[in-house]
């Protein structure tokens, strides 16, 4: 497989349908078109099980964390079912999270907008395999329309609420929602990693991204075998793409797990690889909770599986889907320093260490990024990192903490030019940087530097 | 920390505590602050990367934990299984 396969819907909505799974009804896809491009769900007998065939078709969650679908799942399963430990309230609840709270992503709400019938089937699904009673939509306010049409356009589909969410970055926090639901305030709880045994109102609760609910439809539908027959055994299935930042145009890609970066790139318009193509400095993967790589060699794969036997490359998680371009001549630093201080503005300020830290990181990323701070710098992000990681109630500071490292990592030698007071982004590679030798070691850690000529990238 | 583990696990609900170190005063050994004053496990209890969030407490310390429980204004801890 390969990313040519890759389906183009752009974020007006005009789909390009042909090698597609889940745009194959086209563009706002209304029941009928839906009907007649994947066909009514079938009858299954009774040793059929949603939840093995989820299992077996290696589906993962695309909301970010990319765990097996199929775990929470089984959790959700066990939990319905009467033991002298819980303690029984109604049947299981069904969140189809659609918040999409991560400001560079936009292929959730491309996919409520026109292929609503499909989040709708995939909560259908689940609910007749796990007697579920009340199912939810979450999304947010631009997708409302759309996806009350859907609901109300079917006569299978009356007992699902949709629910507004609000536009905050940590409303899609799995423990957010149920909060939301439960309180109306879209804020993370404490020790919320048992939603599938007690989540709204202690209540079993199987809550997945909207389009984790969508390959579940095809799934249920098709089955699993059907599914692996796209992507690699490790990443199996499609998956949707928000190409973001320095692209010709911003959309959405479905494109098969374990595909090849540079190839999505490219079928984004992105000219990459090549002499002289060098369009691209570096793409964040994941979005402002993801990492900074370099293109050349990565395979973005949900799977930890080896996968230098379908092809060479390095493994980078696809995360929320988001791929957004840094072009060259870009300061990643200076990206890095203003999405951090996005986020610690997102901070939820429940929690000391993310309310305080983030901010503190924020300007100690800022002032790397202007150049105007001292040597000691990166350590004091060091020091802050290990301060706010895993100390929080929801993942916000270690998603943060994972961006900033990645960012130090891959644009390490634009540290070491900044921490000496410059930025060779943005500049004519003729001005500066001539003599190929960079500024001495500022952090005085014995580094001999063998700087690139002029431009780092 | 005792070669078998620890007996049990403090754990801090972020959302509730506010920083004031009444915990870090009943469990010195266990217990330092933070730049803002929440309560930080001490130096080398927990490895980088592990769950900062349920700090392990000796069978020594156990007595104290219970106390911190009961003594934080927030309810903020509590005691969970090692
Ligand atoms: S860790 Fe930060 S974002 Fe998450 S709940 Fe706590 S304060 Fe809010
Ligand atoms: S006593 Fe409670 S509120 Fe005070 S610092 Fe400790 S955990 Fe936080």
């Amino acid at each position: 497989m390969s990313a040519d396969t890759a389906v183009a819907v752009g974020s007006g909505g005009n789909a390009r349908t042909a090698a597609s799974r889940l745009f194959a009804a086209g563009a706002n896809a209304g029941h009928a078109a839906h009907l007649a491009a994947y066909g009514a769900m079938p009858h299954r007998g009774r040793g059929w099980s949603l939840v093995q065939e989820l299992e077996a078709s290696g589906l993962t969650g695309r909301g970010g964390a990319g765990f097996p679908a199929w775990r929470k799942f089984a959790a959700a399963d066990l939990a319905r079912r009467p033991n002298r430990y819980a303690r029984r309230s109604g049947g299981p609840v069904l969140i189809a999270n659609g918040a999409e709270g991560e400001p560079l992503s936009f292929k959730d709400a491309t996919l409520l907008r026109n292929a609503p019938h499909l989040v709708i089937d995939g909560l259908l699904a689940a609910a007749q395999a796990l007697g579920a009673g009340s199912l939810f939509i979450y999304a947010g306010a631009d997708e409302q329309a759309a996806v009350g049409a859907a609901l109300a356009e079917r006569g299978d589909a009356g007992h699902i609420a949709l629910v507004e969410a609000p536009d905050a970055f940590v409303a899609g926090q799995a423990s957010a929602v149920v909060n939301f639901l439960e309180t109306g305030r879209a804020l993370p709880r404490d020790l919320a990693g048992r939603l599938a045994e007690s989540g709204l109102k202690g209540r079993p609760t199987l809550i997945h991204n909207v389009e984790t609910w969508a390959h579940i439809a095809l799934v249920a539908c098709y089955g699993a075998g059907w599914y692996r027959s796209a992507g690699t055994a490790e990443d199996p299935g499609t998956r949707l793409v928000s190409v973001t930042g320095d692209v010709p145009s911003e959309l959405v890609l479905e494109v098969p797990g374990g595909s090849v970066l540079e190839d999505v790139l490219s079928s984004a318009g992105v000219r990459v690889g090549g002499v002289g193509s060098d369009a691209v400095s570096a793409v964040l993967v994941g979005g402002y909770h993801g990492r900074w790589v370099r293109p050349a060699g990565m395979v973005l794969s949900a799977g930890v599986g080896a996968v230098g036997s379908v092809r060479s490359g390095v493994i980078v998680r696809p995360g929320a889907g988001v791929l957004h371009v840094l072009g060259a001549g870009r300061c990643g630093l200076a990206a890095t320093a203003g999405m951090v201080q996005y986020l610690a503005g997102e901070s939820a300020r429940q929690c000391g260490p993310c309310m305080f830290g983030l901010p503190a990181l924020a300007d100690v990323m800022t002032r790397l990024a202007a150049g105007t701070g001292g040597t000691g710098l990166v350590r004091e992000v060091e020091r802050l990192a290990a301060l706010v990681s895993g100390r929080g109630a929801c993942h916000h500071p270690d998603g943060t903490v994972q961006l900033i490292h990645s960012a130090l990592e891959t644009f390490a030698d634009d540290v070491r030019w900044h921490l000496a007071g410059q930025c060779n982004a943005d500049q004519d590679p003729a001005v500066q940087g001539v003599s190929g030798q960079g500024p001495a070691d500022p952090a005085g850690q014995g580094v001999a530097g063998q700087y690139p000529a002029g431009v780092a990238q | 920390m005792s070669p078998i583990g620890p007996a049990a696990r403090l754990h801090i609900d972020w959302t509730r505590c506010d920083g004031r170190g009444l915990c870090a005063e009943l469990l010195p050994e266990a217990l330092t602050r933070d730049d803002w004053g929440y309560p930080l496990a001490a130096p080398g209890r927990v490895r980088s990367g592990a769950d900062k969030s349920n700090v392990p407490v000796t069978g020594a310390e156990l007595a104290a934990a219970m106390d911190a429980v009961k003594l934080c204004p927030l309810l903020a801890l509590r005691i969970t299984r090692p």
